[in-house]
């Protein structure tokens, strides 16, 4: 079993000018022990996806349909009580900002030390202990100090590393990372990264990292999701994903990123046009209207998930046409 | 680096430039700061100098100061051989220079049609002689950055991030500048669109025979766009080289942590990349550490980086690095 199983999830807002289809219909499953990367643009619905899975959507967004398993347990419908349990116990979240994501009129050390009671047996004593603990672990120096200090004290990357030591308290199974570095600077960034990665390795949860940022999800993820305007564009093993990009649109991506080792400074090929309004969704491929490649059939109907390679899925139908696609697993490597 | 007038082929040149701004630290106490402290540098005609560094390095203070939109504390500024420091001068360097801002949504005014935005510089500086080649001209504009002509009556509102830019792009282009500050000019946009953008720049930069000065904290899109890079940190330049040997040979203890902090979009080379970790953050601009602002966070400091802040020198032609060490 897996550890947690999204099945054809569809989250929508319910706006006065029309329903948006934040998420329509992602599918995809998380082993434990595993990082996850997903990548996608503004509006793609990257951010959705992880709040629906810990329900913490608000107001006129909700589920619209679909499954969330986490262990078995099917987690869409369940009471609020019910989830609070889970969340921060089960599943943690790191968000973008450090700042607005904690509170500024309590210490960071009143903070972490509520999280703990609220889902541990220890008493206050304890708790504390295991602020200090928790701090130590994620690079805070002076932690016996740092717990009676307040959010605005500290710069960008600790307020991160506090976000961090608060998320992993409760040792969740699953952490979830919502652009975790994107307001960091580059070195920041590395030493959070690393961070991460070792703190994920040594407690053995599983990661589902959310970024706009190609070189983040190859530094550390282990399967990339690519989405585009709610759905899933390809999935599959980091290596499928960056090697042998099957989807038009992210070999789009790919070619639009300046390449560090290009001393020629070839000139980059940018998708054309603008990211699509999730209000007016054409019928077809959502990518079809900025496709270059884009056939008759992908203006009409929708594209189905394919496996075109052993840990390799892709929704396109270029790759129909060119028979790469299966509908079963490939049970060898590298029959794509 | 230093000097008096500069030789032809140089269109801009800063020397000695300082920006300090007073800070309230206390009661009745205010402390200065630094936010640039003695940068020198030149750009040569038709040439991309990258300006990379983290959030608060000064780098966005270089290039406004550079256009007087701050007043230096100190240093001097030249433009096409002569000294920006009389009223008229600056009039003049204020139309032949001109600057895009990072932020799309801010740096457009609201209340204002796209072809007001677009033309504001030519009315500041009476450029148009009637209504009709205004218009001509904002339409010219509009097309040399994408935009449909048909457009221009909306207002900001109504585009995206990336069409916002390129209307920011239009407005700056408007009093036909020969130098353009671009302050982060992508870093708010989508891979995607962000390629379209850059592609743009680059054909402006050839059609139009611009200067750039660009800002930006993202080092693999300032190498792709740059004939050569600054790199600076806490308001003092580091190291300044063509853009290929910089991220192939850095040779500053900072470029070189810089460097390898920078994420390759390639999940092989990465995991063999060596990446040196920097400790700590960086320190406050209030407190700048005595001798090289680095020290502090180095793994080469000796005695002589607590002491003395090192000069510019040319380490290898044409790559300057200010480093007792290297």
């Amino acid at each position: 079993m897996s550890l947690l199983e999204v099945k054809d999830l569809h989250t929508s807002f319910f706006t006065p000018s029309g329903e948006v289809k934040a998420v329509n219909g992602l599918s995809f499953s998380l082993e434990k022990g595993k990082v996850l990367g997903i990548v996608g643009e503004s509006g793609s619905g990257k951010s959705v996806t992880a709040y629906s899975i810990l329900q913490i959507l608000t107001s006129p967004g909700r589920i619209v349909s679909g499954s969330i398993r986490l262990l078995g347990d099917e987690l869409v419908g369940k009471s609020d009580e019910d989830m609070r349990k889970i969340r921060g116990n089960k599943i943690s979240i790191i968000f973008q900002d450090p700042m607005t994501s904690l509170n500024p009129t309590f210490t960071i050390g009143n903070q972490l030390i509520e999280a703990i009671l609220l889902h541990t047996d220890r008493n206050h004593e304890q708790a504390k202990q295991r602020a200090v603990e928790m701090l130590r672990l994620v690079g805070i120096s002076e932690p016996e100090k740092r717990i009676h200090q307040y959010a605005y004290e500290l710069s960008g990357g600790m307020r991160q590393r506090v976000m961090i030591a608060m998320a992993l308290a409760c040792e969740p199974d699953i952490l979830i990372a919502d652009e975790p570095t994107t307001a960091l600077d580059v070195t920041i960034q590395a030493q959070i990264l690393e961070l991460m990665l070792e703190l994920q390795k040594e407690m053995g949860m599983a990661v589902i990292m959310i970024t706009h940022d190609m070189g983040v999800i190859a530094s550390i993820c282990d399967e990339v999701i690519v989405m585009y305007a709610g759905g899933v564009c390809e999935r599959g093993t980091a290596d499928a994903i960056f090697y042998h990009p099957m989807h038009e649109y992210t070999r789009g991506l790919m070619r639009s990123i300046p390449d560090m080792n290009d001393d020629e400074k070839t000139r980059l090929v940018p998708i054309t046009g603008t990211p699509i309004d999730l209000l007016h969704m054409p019928p077809g491929c959502p990518f079809a209207p900025r496709c270059d490649r884009a056939m008759k059939i992908c203006l009409k109907e929708k594209p189905r998930e394919y496996w075109v390679g052993r840990d390799h899925l892709s929704a396109c139908w270029m790759n129909v046409k060119e028979g790469l696609c299966m509908t079963e697993r490939p049970e060898e490597e590298g029959s794509a | 680096m230093s000097g008096t007038a500069p030789n032809q082929d140089v269109l801009v040149q800063v020397n000695h430039l300082k920006q300090y701004f007073p800070v309230n630290t206390g009661f009745m106490k205010t402390t200065m700061l630094k936010a640039v402290d003695d940068v020198s540098f030149s750009i040569q005609r038709g040439e991309t100098l990258g300006l990379v560094g983290e959030s608060g390095c000064g780098k966005t203070t270089v290039g406004r100061t550079m256009l007087q939109l701050y007043k230096p504390t100190a240093g001097e500024i030249w433009f096409d051989g002569k000294r920006i420091n009389s009223k008229e001068s600056l009039r003049e360097f204020r139309r032949r220079a001109q600057m895009v801002f990072q932020d799309p949504y801010s740096s457009l005014n609201p209340r204002m049609t796209v072809a007001d935005i677009v033309a504001e510089p030519i009315d500041v500086h009476h450029l148009c002689a009637d209504k009709k080649e205004r218009e001509a001209r904002i339409h010219h504009l509009m097309s040399l950055v994408g935009l449909n002509t048909e457009h221009a009556t909306r207002y900001a509102h109504e585009f995206s991030g990336g069409q916002r830019q390129r209307i920011g792009i239009a407005r700056a282009l408007a009093s036909k500048p020969e130098f353009i500050v671009c302050d982060e000019p992508v870093s708010a946009l989508d891979v995607s669109i962000q390629a379209q953008v850059i592609n743009m720049l680059e054909d402006l930069q050839r059609q139009l025979g611009l200067t750039y000065l660009f800002i930006a904290h993202d080092i693999s899109v300032v190498k792709h766009i740059s004939n050569r890079i600054a790199v600076m940190y806490l308001g003092h330049m580091m190291e300044l080289a063509s853009a290929n040997e910089l991220t192939r040979h850095p040779q500053h203890p900072y470029t070189v942590s810089l460097m390898s902090a920078v994420p390759i979009p390639d999940p092989q080379l990465s995991r063999k990349q060596k990446r040196i970790v920097l400790e700590g953050d960086v320190p406050s601009p209030l407190k700048v550490p005595t001798g090289c602002p680095f020290r502090t966070r180095c793994r080469y400091a000796t005695a002589i980086c607590e002491k003395a802040c090192p000069e510019m020198r040319e380490a290898a032609p044409g790559h300057f690095v200010a480093c007792h060490n290297v």
